[in-house]
């Protein structure tokens, strides 16, 4: 890659903010589905059931 | 009809009465009015320039602060779901609630701004002008603020969310009100387009402003 | 499949549980080229190497107001349709929204500094996002205010309709103040139509980023049915343990 000039260091930080907050919600996103399943998890092998009887943690 | 008219007398005597809507407001906008020039320091000049401003951001902060009592009140005793349960649509109930708020504790303020004006070194022409884009803009702050007032009532922690949730909608109206008033006053901009900006914003919001906040106190008091 | 069977919240999670991994593959492949490309791009004429940045504020500027649309029509679907999914929907992208906003600022902001001279400036363009922003964190304090979620649902979604209204009303009274206080500092690169050495590596990061868009709204959307789960199965538990 060619020199990116007299401004590099603000194309370079603009880049690595997006790539930052981009990888931080898809942290979050995947640690809260983590979460979420966990605690259903916790709640079925409590004795908790749904109004179906299906699993609670079943996606399909 | 009278139902209405009931309701209005009914907002403006309990305003005046408790001696704590009405008159607060306008002890807020005098306080913020005041604190100004210390802040800014006393260069007369510059508080010439920064006084329509100044005027429209406390009339603006006064009125929020007073927003609050537009619904809490009722909902507390209950007369709100005595309101909710009448024959008198809910949209016109609180487009007569805001007119009765707007006439209890808006008119006041701009009644001061002449006053006001004064401490800001603001001379006779810059003061009418701001008065009277108050005049037309405050309507627009309290109709826009029932929307938010409406959002609140149910929450318990409502008081700063109804700011928070007041302030963006606000600020349109904000621009164009100390847009007229500077247009008013140094002038190379005609009066009359951000004046008349400003009074179509206050006309729709007198007709959003109900919609919005009959449509929140409906699903938010079920 | 028709598109009432989306209704059901768990065939949405089936759904998205085979969709997810094609759409996220699709927006990396995407996103990768697209950066790629954006590092190939020739230098501006004008702006130097600096006009890389647009590559990525662009897409997030638009996403910021196209966010607010779905929203407002996830809003429609709540109180006029009634649709299940409608308030799920809405509440999953609020942060999706507020967070493409803030890039859309901060990039901005960068990309000011070396080609204004400052990080701030209010001019239409960036007073009117910043507001924008303002009411995508109104939206979200309403959501967190309110427990019970379908109640917070429909208070969302009226104050995200008059947010809608609101934003036309932004965009066109600050091009107004801006005119009358101070003169707008407006960025041209060539004239009325990109180059098409920009114009492609633009249009790819925008697919890009709306795939990305989609794909971490579907995936909130599932994270928000599943905390909806989690809460009626833990009052079912309260009610059974009280009984």
């Amino acid at each position: 890659m060619s020199s990116l000039g007299p401004h590099a260091s603000f194309i370079v930080t603009s880049y690595a903010v997006v790539a930052a907050i981009v990888l931080a919600l898809i942290g979050w996103i995947t640690v809260d589905y983590r979460r979420q399943k966990e605690r259903l998890r916790e709640l079925e092998a409590s004795g908790v059931t749904r109004r179906s009887g299906r699993q609670a943690t079943d996606i399909r | 009809m009278t139902s209405l008219a009931a309701l209005i007398r009914r907002d403006i005597k309990i305003a005046l009465r408790v001696g704590g809507g009405a008159l607060i407001g306008v002890l807020f906008f005098l306080t913020v009015t005041v604190l100004m020039p210390f802040a800014i320091g006393p260069d007369l000049a510059l508080l010439t320039r920064l006084g329509p401003a100044i005027l429209w951001l406390g009339a603006l902060l006064a009125s929020l602060l007073t927003l609050d009592r537009l619904f809490t009140a009722d909902h507390e005793d209950g007369s709100l779901d005595l309101i909710l349960m009448g024959r008198t649509p809910l949209e016109l109930a609180c487009a007569a609630k805001a007119l009765a708020h707007w006439i209890a504790a808006g008119v006041p303020l701009i009644a001061a701004t002449p006053v006001l004006g004064l401490l800001l070194n603001l001379d006779a022409e810059a003061t009418s002008a701001v008065a009277l884009t108050l005049l037309v803009g405050t309507p627009a702050l309290t109709f826009t603020g029932m929307i938010g007032a409406a959002l609140a009532v149910t929450l318990h922690r409502g008081g700063l969310l109804l700011a928070v949730l007041v302030l963006p909608l606000s600020i349109p109206v904000l621009i164009f009100g100390v847009a007229a008033s500077q247009a008013a006053i140094t002038g190379p901009m005609s009066f009359g387009t951000p004046f008349s900006i400003l009074c179509a914003l206050s006309l729709v919001s007198l007709v959003v402003g109900p919609f919005a906040a009959a449509a929140s106190l409906r699903h938010g008091l079920d | 499949m028709t598109l009432i069977d989306l209704a059901n919240p768990t065939k949405f999670l089936s759904l998205t549980a085979r969709a997810l991994p094609w759409l996220a593959g699709a927006t990396a492949i995407l996103l990768l080229i697209g950066f790629y490309q954006a590092a190939m791009a020739p230098d501006d004429y004008q702006q130097g190497a600096t006009a890389k940045i647009m590559f990525v504020h662009v897409p997030n500027a638009w996403l910021a107001m196209f966010v607010w649309g779905v929203m407002s029509i996830a809003a429609l679907g709540t109180l006029v349709w009634r649709h299940p999914l409608a308030d799920v929907a809405a509440k999953a992208a609020t942060p999706i929204g507020a967070a493409f906003t803030f890039l859309a600022l901060v990039t901005g902001s960068l990309w000011g500094r070396p080609m204004w001279g400052t990080y701030w400036e209010w001019d239409a363009r960036m007073t009117s996002v910043l507001i924008l922003f303002l009411m995508y964190l109104s939206l979200m304090a309403l959501w967190r205010a309110v427990d019970d979620p379908s109640r917070a649902a429909r208070a969302a979604a009226v104050l995200t309709l008059v947010g809608a209204l609101n934003l036309p009303i932004i965009k066109f009274s600050v091009d107004w103040w801006n005119t009358l206080h101070q003169p707008a500092a407006v960025l041209r690169l060539g004239g009325t139509s990109l180059d098409k050495a920009f114009l492609i590596p633009l249009l790819v990061m925008a697919v890009g980023f709306s795939l990305l868009f989609v794909t971490l709204h579907l995936a909130a959307m599932r994270n928000e049915i599943l905390r909806r789960r989690v809460r009626s199965l833990q009052m079912m538990q309260a009610s059974q343990q009280a009984a």
